[in-house]
């Protein structure tokens, strides 16, 4: 049994039975899953949770499920390590990555797709579907096969062929759209309207989206039940930013932890950072833009939460970075060489704020910092071939030698 | 008849025009708004469009030609 009460909008308050549904009928606000935390108090505890499996579900009661009939593919509980080199080069005494791209399909997306999936087959869905330029097609293909439901996959058709594959793999109906990005959002906008499947981050996204707040969870939990001073969270539709903030406060509410003092810092590429132009403009409104970057995970131009991101930065005393597109590729390698992680362009993003709040002193030594590492870099490596230069030898030592002198 | 949620944003030169009344007057679609926030410098307006689906399309086509920029109501859904 879980402890959901219904749906609610997040502008007008109307409330909504626990249905596929992700828009107010009266103002179009966007839905979420409202849950009775009193009852969640007297039921949960910490050695509740450390009792649980070593993956998401160990939090099973603060997520939107029913029943214990999951689809699991083992997603969550990933390491969450103390960066010793990074941090010395950076002046940070208490750095932590949190390496969510060693999850099953290698991104955070499994996570939310963990609960869209589950939730779809509680609704009696054959069907999950999603549009995606990357991580999310291989989590929705990948659920859908463990789950033995059927598959759409919308992509754009000019996507790189390693990144179809990544979903092509697991099976599903992979759709190659010929059009722009607003084109195939127009479309997909339009399916999902048309045919009973679970579109996962439409008319499953209130589900999906409460996936994100187990990030949150876990760093508490794995930093000895306390939030971190800083978390610094890539963001592209502002949901994931928005949801771990949600996570560690739902612990500090549900008396789990202490107070949550967290300052939360917005992570963005300078070829598409609406949220943190609006952060940093002073505007309460996210103004559209058209994305133009290599940190293509993170290229959502009229971002669906970016509305709470803006308020959820200001609340925490946060800051919005954006990072210059040259500096993308720095991080990823910056990261690697450190601490021997290597991540995708939205990890890239991350690093790089992460440096330059490092540099400003926004961020004081000692204070505790997670920097969140979203994705695999295998996904993204066309970012980064300029950095593969290779000692070409003939076979004998000589060569060898004489290609090492050359260094 | 079919229905769409759309968010039209609108430049500061753009915001005297009245698209919306414009709108309803050349195409057979009925225009219905539900949330709107529109300042001195910039503006969005959430709306329902009600009508036949190659209306709306011809329609938001003359609305993108007048240089306002749309997109579906609940956010990009193509994500990465």
């Amino acid at each position: 049994m879980s402890f959901v009460k219904c749906l609610h909008c997040r502008e007008c308050g109307r409330e909504y039975p626990i249905e596929p549904l992700n828009a107010c009928d009266f103002c179009f606000g966007p839905l979420e899953v409202r849950y009775d935390y009193d009852a969640m108090a007297r039921a949960i505890s910490r050695e509740r949770i450390q009792k649980g499996p070593l993956t998401l579900w160990r939090y099973i009661d603060l997520l939107p499920v029913e029943g214990t009939e999951v689809v699991d593919l083992g997603t969550g509980f990933t390491p969450l390590l103390k960066a010793k080199r990074l941090g010395k080069l950076l002046g940070l005494d208490n750095l932590y990555l949190k390496n969510d791209a060693v999850n099953p399909t290698y991104s955070f997306k499994d996570r939310v797709v963990a609960i869209a999936s589950t939730k779809a087959l509680e609704f009696e869905f054959d069907t999950l579907a999603c549009a995606s330029t990357g991580n999310l097609a291989g989590a929705v293909a990948a659920h859908a096969a463990r789950a033995g439901m059927k598959s759409f996959i919308f992509v754009p058709a000019d996507l790189e062929q390693g990144k179809m594959v990544g979903a092509a793999i697991y099976g599903p109906t992979l759709v190659a759209v010929k059009g722009n990005y607003d084109e195939v959002n127009r479309l997909c906008s339009e399916l999902a309207d048309l045919y009973r499947w679970a579109f996962v981050n439409i008319n499953m996204r209130p589900y999906y989206a409460e996936g994100s707040k187990t990030l949150g969870y876990e760093v508490a939990e794995q930093l000895g039940w306390r939030a971190p001073d800083h978390a610094i969270v890539p963001s592209a539709s502002g949901s994931l930013f928005t949801k771990i903030w949600k996570g560690f406060n739902e612990f500090s509410d549900l008396g789990l932890m202490g107070p949550t003092r967290t300052r939360m810092h917005c992570a963005q590429a300078e070829g598409c950072s609406p949220i943190v132009t609006a952060w940093k403009n002073g505007w309460d409104v996210v103004r559209p833009v058209r994305p133009k970057t290599i940190a293509k995970s993170l290229a959502i131009g009229n971002p669906a939460d970016g509305f709470y991101a803006v308020k959820t930065i200001r609340n925490t005393g946060g800051t919005g970075v954006s990072v210059p597109e040259e500096q993308v590729v720095e991080g990823i390698r910056l990261l690697a060489e450190t601490e021997g992680i290597f991540t995708e362009t939205a990890g890239g993003v991350v690093i790089s704020a992460l440096k330059d709040l490092a540099q400003r002193g926004v961020i004081k030594r000692d204070e505790v910092t997670v920097a969140y590492v979203t994705g695999n870099g295998l996904k993204t490596q066309e970012a980064v071939m300029g950095l593969l230069r290779p000692l070409t030898i003939d076979p004998n030592v000589n060569a060898f030698q004489q290609a090492m002198g050359g260094r | 008849m079919a229905s769409r949620r759309v968010k039209f944003t609108y430049t500061a030169a753009l915001i005297p025009d009245p698209v919306i009344y414009e709108l309803g007057k050349r195409f057979p679609i009925v225009t219905n708004i539900r949330r709107a926030d529109v300042r001195e410098t910039f503006g969005w307006v959430i709306l329902e469009m009600i009508g036949d689906d190659a209306d709306i399309d011809r329609g938001l086509e003359w609305v993108r030609g007048k240089g306002i920029r749309v997109d579906p109501a609940g956010g990009d859904v193509v994500e990465g």
